[in-house]
């Protein structure tokens, strides 16, 4: 595959930004280290060749900041997006979050982001940066040295079971067009589902016990875009920042993966951002899993408009008595 | 009868139109089913947001079961249809974290069905207290 | 100063837990490979891991704990004091940055009047700190003047050669080490003095070596707080807690009540200013943008907390915001951008 470096995203932005197509940049800002790069906005060519960066730590998804973005300023934004962000795009823009003709897409194509952290349980501690390097990483390290990392270790799970290299939405492409890949992804959620009723609970507990509450879930999610949360409203009575004998951990999830059900991409970021590292993307993928089971393949954000399955119905629906042993319906 | 026998709390949320005039005439019918049914009474069976059974089981519910009309028959034509799909896959992600599906049910019961109503809470309240107390989607501040 | 071979360390523990319960750093399994602190008993492994996920802090400002209860009975209302006296507990493996965040808690918490709550489990707590060898690129203790090579506590421990040393440097230090005094032999510190050295040296090369606090301070309200920089800095943050919530210094809570249904209890817990219902009032939030909270969160660490106690920071520059904030904006590109701005 086509490797996309900082140059092209570079001259692209400075060309758009040069003719007026658009206004302003969403990108990547440099850190202190390789791998703590920033979401941020650039205005100017000055500011894109100073600190503009494009390496194998941009995971982050930007959909979710266009919908305060594109409410603020003149003219368009570009935004540069890899095939599982244009998923989050699409469904944003099926909710109407955000204006489209206030965006300008640059798809890329993408063979996975490397996660630091997994990086870091490979080489230690004391990672001061990493460069790709064909199929390799190359980990600098405070105390011993260089070490060769093939990037493909580095991946993070939502890398390494894909969903999607296909761009679902774009203005303009750069990279090479791959296609959906048939990807694992279902496989975890199998294995789950095949432990016994204890093995699960405990699996769970395990898991979901470490949940300190910081919302990082939540705020990061391009489908958690309510203006207010039931869970920051007094009002409504489930208001808890308390981590409390194991309950309120389990309903916020069990709550939040609901309520993006159907509208969840499977994008990961939940899991990535999590600090204890919950694998949270495990619930939805779970309700992505019933949804393709039960009501026909599903994905949402493949295509703007679509219907989701939770609004919808057929008359020969599957009875959730049926639903709970596990079972298929054909209507 | 043993005087500690354990009796399961049971919260059934029952839709104004069917379900709920089928606990109705269960009642004008002398039809028995346990006291340890709470009936909460909502205007459709979709009004039930999954929080509710949450909720439920959090204050302290062995078993939660969610009546409304039969599919094809709700008073506001489609509000069931949803039920089922929602609580088809909420009972499905609870199973998922291990928590025990015989706690949770959906059954349509129309306002003619009285019998079927004594029936489903009998068999349902017996299915619970097989299982004896909720202890996986409990609230320890809530316990007595 | 006493030592003993590592290969005893669980023979120690042992012998500790018998007066006391002792918390221990131990490697995560599965998903979560990092260490978090876990009660020792057989067969619990001691992680040599540098920073536990969370800090430290829990120990003695838990993230949740319920103050009282009420119990309504007709027109009676009974108040039940649910406060149990705590354990005596060890509290082994704290980094110096940790080990000094209890500095700044203690700043808020014991000042009268004194949150019995907090200082019950203070007192109660032995806190066994670890000199650190490898610091990590993430850290910058030495920015906030800590020595992550001597660090703070009631016993210093340092691992080196395959033994562990101890030193107690106070009384409560001193009684929680009679527990393993059979077990260890008095030393001379050369090794010990060694090792610092060597971690002295390190310490100068940390890639954050170089951030200095000249430009903070409690003076410096008016220099930052209407700089253009917050806008900026501010831009993509999401709003989560991650960056409080793991910080050992940050000390905000809430006090809420919850209805069990037959009574009420009600509970203090850990609070962000990150977020969007922080020091919520009936006229709404003081704070109405993300710039505006995420300004205090900054200001209060290098500015308003200063101001109140001597100029001491109310950040140990342990870096574990700076490993998981989830878009990467943390204290030190902040000190870095704001100081530039400064020096213009």
């Amino acid at each position: 595959m086509q490797t996309i470096t900082r140059d092209m995203l570079c001259d692209k932005a400075k060309s758009l930004l040069a003719d007026g197509s658009v206004s302003r940049v969403l990108g990547w800002k440099r850190g202190e280290f390789s791998y703590d790069v920033t979401p941020a906005v650039f205005y100017s060519a000055e500011e894109i060749d100073k600190d503009f960066v494009y390496d194998a730590f941009c995971g982050a998804n930007f959909s979710k900041y266009l919908v305060k973005e594109t409410k603020k300023g003149d003219g368009k934004i570009l935004v540069f997006m890899k095939p599982c962000d244009t998923y989050s795009f699409n469904q944003l823009l099926t909710e109407h979050r955000f204006d489209r003709e206030k965006v300008y897409v640059i798809g890329i194509s993408c063979d996975g982001m490397s996660d630091i952290r997994i990086i870091k349980d490979i080489a230690g501690d004391g990672v001061t940066g990493a460069e790709r390097d064909g199929d390799n990483l190359i980990v600098h390290t405070l105390y011993d040295g260089d070490k060769i990392v093939p990037y493909a270790d580095t991946l993070p799970e939502r890398c390494v079971n894909c969903k999607s290299k296909k761009c679902a939405a774009f203005d303009e492409f750069i990279g090479e067009e791959c296609e959906v890949t048939s990807s694992k992804r279902f496989e975890e959620v199998e294995k789950i589902e095949a432990m016994s009723e204890d093995e699960r609970f405990a699996f769970w507990r395990g898991e979901l016990s470490r949940c300190i509450r910081c919302n990082a879930c939540r705020n990061v999610c391009p489908a958690c875009t309510c203006e207010k949360c039931v869970f920051d409203n007094p009002a409504s009575g489930v208001q808890n920042k308390a981590i409390s004998d194991s309950f309120e951990e389990k309903m916020f999830h069990i709550i939040r993966a609901f309520h993006v059900a159907g509208r969840c991409t499977d994008c990961g970021e939940c899991s990535r951002v999590c600090p204890e590292r919950i694998p949270l993307h495990l619930l939805n993928r779970k309700f992505i899993y019933d949804i393709d089971r039960f009501y026909g393949d599903y994905a949402a954000g493949a295509e703007e408009g679509s219907r989701a399955p939770l609004v919808d119905y057929t008359q020969g629906d599957i009875e959730p008595s049926q639903a709970v042993e596990g079972g298929t319906f054909n209507a | 009868m043993p005087v500690n026998e354990y009796k399961p709390k049971i919260v059934a949320f029952c839709c104004n139109w069917c379900s709920y005039a089928g606990a109705d005439l269960a009642g004008n019918n002398r039809l028995n089913y346990p006291a340890e049914v709470k009936i909460i009474r909502v205007p459709c069976s979709c009004r039930v947001n999954p929080m509710f059974i949450l909720r439920a089981f959090q204050r302290g519910a062995d078993g939660v079961i969610l009546c409304g009309c039969h599919p094809g028959d709700c008073h506001y034509i489609s509000g069931n249809y949803y039920t089922r799909r929602r609580m088809a896959l909420l009972f499905s992600m609870l199973n998922y974290l291990g928590i025990e599906k015989e706690r949770t049910r959906v059954e349509w019961v129309s306002a003619a069905e009285g019998a079927k109503f004594a029936e489903t809470m009998n068999s349902f309240v017996a299915q619970v207290a097989a299982l004896g107390e909720n202890k996986r989607l409990e609230d320890l501040r809530c316990k007595q | 100063m006493r030592k003993c071979s590592l290969d005893a360390l669980d023979s120690l523990f042992a012998a500790m837990s018998g007066a006391y319960s002792v918390y221990l750093p131990v490697d995560g399994d599965g998903h979560d490979k990092h260490a978090s602190y876990k009660k020792w008993s057989e067969g619990v492994k001691y992680s040599n891991a540098l920073n536990t996920v969370r800090s430290a802090k829990d120990f003695f400002f838990p993230q949740s704990e319920n103050l009282m209860e009420f119990k309504v009975d007709g027109k009676n209302i009974e108040i039940i004091d649910t406060r149990e006296e705590s354990e005596d507990f060890i509290v082994f493996g704290v980094r110096a940055c940790d080990a000094k965040s209890f500095e700044v808690l203690d700043n808020v918490f014991l000042l009268p009047p004194a949150d019995s709550y907090y200082k019950s489990r203070r007192e109660h707590g032995v806190i066994m700190s670890m000199a650190c060898t490898r610091p990590a690129e993430t850290c910058f203790c030495s920015t906030f003047d800590i020595d992550a090579a001597d660090p703070a506590g009631d016993v210093q421990c340092y691992i080196e050669d395959n033994e562990i040393y101890f030193d107690a440097k106070t009384e409560k230090g001193e009684k929680a080490l009679e527990t393993i005094i059979s077990l260890t032999e008095e030393c001379g510190s050369e090794k010990v003095d060694a090792q610092k050295e060597v971690t002295h040296e390190r310490m100068k090369k940390l890639p954050l070596a170089n951030l200095s606090t000249e430009k903070f301070g409690g003076d410096k309200t008016n220099t930052y707080f209407n700089s253009e920089k917050w806008k900026e800095l501010s831009q993509s943050c999401i709003g989560c807690g991650t960056c409080t919530f793991v910080c050992p210094t940050c000390q905000c809570y809430d006090i809420k009540e919850f209805d069990t249904g037959h009574g009420v209890k009600r509970f203090r817990c850990w609070d962000s200013c990150m977020y969007s219902d922080f020091t919520l009032m009936s006229a709404g939030q003081p704070r109405l943008t993300q710039l505006e909270r995420f300004r205090q969160r900054f200001m209060h660490k290098l500015v308003y907390y200063p101001a109140n106690n001597d100029g001491l920071f109310s950040c140990v520059g342990c870096g574990r915001c700076v490993a998981s904030c989830p878009i990467s904006m943390n204290i030190v590109k902040v000190m870095k951008a704001l100081g530039e701005e400064e020096g213009k």
